[in-house]
């Protein structure tokens, strides 16, 4: 056991030298390899963390909204409509929202605003995202003043900062007392923007979303899991794309790999022939270029997923930003939440380390299966 | 009697248009404790029947022993192993490994061998010592002259203490005094108990008071030195 260590050792220290000794060479194939591994893995990081935001950003809302739909658009709901639906069987919980957008010209960005209950808040009080107080500079105890429907200027007392799982739910929320939020707006007190339903047992979901079209047939139900999917696909669809963009470099990759599989430069032949001459197995040979082919792409793949990684998750993946989030560029900026897909993470390295070290052996492999005598000739 | 052959033959590109015959029968003994050398012009076929003979290549047809043991039809892996304990082998251009240094390239043979790294570097230093490359050692090979590379190379040849030396034009790259000077050390490894194969059309190599036999070949036959 001892001995076979020992021989590990040499064969990986001889494969260090050789490395060594093409220092040239074996950094533009690291530098080439990495930098795929790092686009690669920057597309799938940035596409999981928006599914994941998407999923922490529905896990607590509501199975079903109601919008009212006023020739094909979206408009007021009248509260009297929560009666209208009466008692539904399965719906634990409904009630009426008010949420719009207000446009803050200091620093060019929609807020989204909510009235909430649950908190309590006075007329004066607002709870604020911790992209709002980022961008404005704004913590508890501060001030933040909002012009009203009639140009009217209200200031809010900032009561609490919003902490969140994910960023991109709370980053540019502000919340406020129901009334408040309908003197900013001018909302008349009959009226909310949309309904929301919660039902207890979801496969009764789709059911009740058909009693509401009957009972209200200006409305529009609106399914938690259809917004789920709308965003799986929407980032699917972007991943795809920007996969696409990539494909020129994969290709490349490709090349280079099948480049590798295909042959040895006369100078690694004579080599293999060398070593076989003074007595290495072609077992032994392989192992020492199987090291090789794992030191490179391992060191790759490691380097490549570890800057992909900084790149989506410190730098939001300013590099691939346009595409992947496309125009409804969010603000006030966010960043997403870390995480990381296991899976993902094991297809990359079965799509790139294990091709590229299997590229490696081949050649090797076919070299030292023949005899010395030829090689070195 | 140590390594016998029975009509050995060696073809290249069989089959093809191309086909050439580089051996065409050879049937010889090689006694141990001696200094034999095979003569011939360039094409006469000594490197490949020297190839043949250390296990480099396998003959086409015909049969070579190694102590009673037939080589010639050995698998690929058991013929590594006779070449890694039996064989040690000094090339024309010495095919050192460019990049390591001196003492890396001597090492090189015994890696497989797994042994212990201290009593690796003494086998190392030892050999070092004897040819008089001590302070070379951890010099990058391109840095040596021809007649150092050469030590170096048979510094190589003899870390795995083999049975039998093998010498392929191991002067044609050398000067007359080095070349008089490699057939000293043959000399010395030969009373030390090593066979010795060489092949050469170095008169400085065939004619040297120190080869015991010279075997004469030409278009793939010998025409002469039957032992």
């Amino acid at each position: 056991m001892i001995t076979l260590l020992r021989k590990q050792r040499y064969f990986i220290d001889y494969t260090l030298g050789t490395m060594m000794r093409h220092k040239g060479k074996s950094l533009g194939l690291l530098s080439v390899y990495t930098m795929i591994i790092f686009m690669l893995a920057s597309v799938m990081l940035f596409s999981h963390a928006m599914r994941s935001e998407a999923v922490a950003l529905l896990a607590d809302s509501p199975e079903i909204v109601v919008q009212r739909i006023q020739a094909g658009r979206s408009v007021m709901v009248p509260a009297d409509y929560l009666q209208r639906i009466g008692k539904l069987r399965g719906v634990t919980e409904k009630r009426g929202r008010l949420w719009g957008y207000y446009y803050d010209p200091a620093v060019k960005a929609n807020y989204t605003v909510m009235a909430s209950e649950q908190d309590q808040l006075t007329i004066n009080d607002i709870v604020i995202g911790e992209g709002i107080g980022r961008t404005r500079g704004l913590s508890v105890g501060d001030y933040l003043t909002l012009r009203s429907h009639e140009g009217k200027a209200f200031s809010f007392r900032v009561s609490r900062l919003l902490e969140s799982e994910s960023e991109l739910i709370s980053s540019d929320l502000l919340l406020m007392n129901p009334q408040g939020y309908r003197q900013l707006f001018g909302i008349d007190e009959s009226l909310y923007t949309d309904l929301v339903l919660s039902v207890r047992n979801p496969r009764e979901i789709q059911k009740i979303a058909e009693k509401l079209t009957r009972l209200l047939p200006d409305s529009r139900p609106i399914l938690r899991s259809e917004i789920l999917r709308t965003y799986e696909s929407l980032f699917s669809w972007r991943q795809g794309v920007m996969l696409i963009l990539l494909l020129g470099s994969v290709l490349a990759f490709v090349i280079f790999a099948w480049d590798k599989a295909s042959g040895l430069s006369a100078e690694e032949r004579k080599e293999i022939g060398i070593l076989k001459a003074v007595g290495w197995e072609t077992g032994e040979v392989m192992r020492m270029k199987f090291w090789e082919g794992v030191i490179i792409s391992l060191m790759a793949f490691l380097i490549g997923y570890l800057a992909a990684y900084l790149h989506v998750f410190y730098t939001s993946a300013g590099l691939f930003e346009p595409v992947l989030k496309g125009w409804s560029v969010l603000y006030p900026s966010f960043q997403l939440t870390p995480s990381v897909d296991g899976l993902q993470l094991a297809t990359l390295f079965f799509f790139t380390v294990l091709p590229y070290t299997l590229a490696t052996i081949v050649p090797v492999w076919r070299t030292s299966i023949t005899d010395p005598d030829l090689v070195m000739r | 009697m140590l390594i016998e052959l029975t009509d050995v033959r060696k073809a290249f590109n069989q089959g093809k248009p191309n086909e050439f015959w580089a051996i065409q029968g050879i049937t010889t003994q090689f006694e141990v404790n001696r200094i034999s050398c095979l003569k011939g012009a360039s094409g006469s076929g000594k490197t490949t029947l020297m190839s043949m003979i250390g296990c480099l290549s396998r003959p086409t047809s015909g049969r070579i022993r190694l102590q009673d043991r037939t080589i010639s039809s050995l698998p690929e892996r058991f013929l590594t192993q006779v070449r890694r304990h039996t064989f040690g082998f000094i090339f024309q251009r010495f095919n050192l490994i460019p990049g390591l240094s001196v003492v890396e390239n001597i090492m090189l043979p015994a890696y497989p061998l797994g042994l212990k790294a201290s009593s690796l570097r003494s086998r190392a230093e030892r050999l070092l010592e004897q040819f008089l490359l001590v302070d070379k050692a951890s010099n990058p090979v391109e840095w040596l002259s021809g007649g150092e590379a050469q030590r170096v190379a048979i510094c190589r040849a003899l870390i795995n203490d083999p049975q039998i030396l093998i010498a392929d034009e191991p002067t044609a790259n050398l000067d007359s005094r080095l070349s008089r000077e490699f057939m000293v050390l043959l000399d010395q490894l030969s009373k030390a108990g090593k066979t010795v194969l060489i092949s050469s059309h170095d008169p400085v190599v065939f004619d040297s008071p120190v080869v015991d036999r010279v075997v004469e070949l030409e278009d793939g036959l010998m025409v002469s030195g039957e032992g």
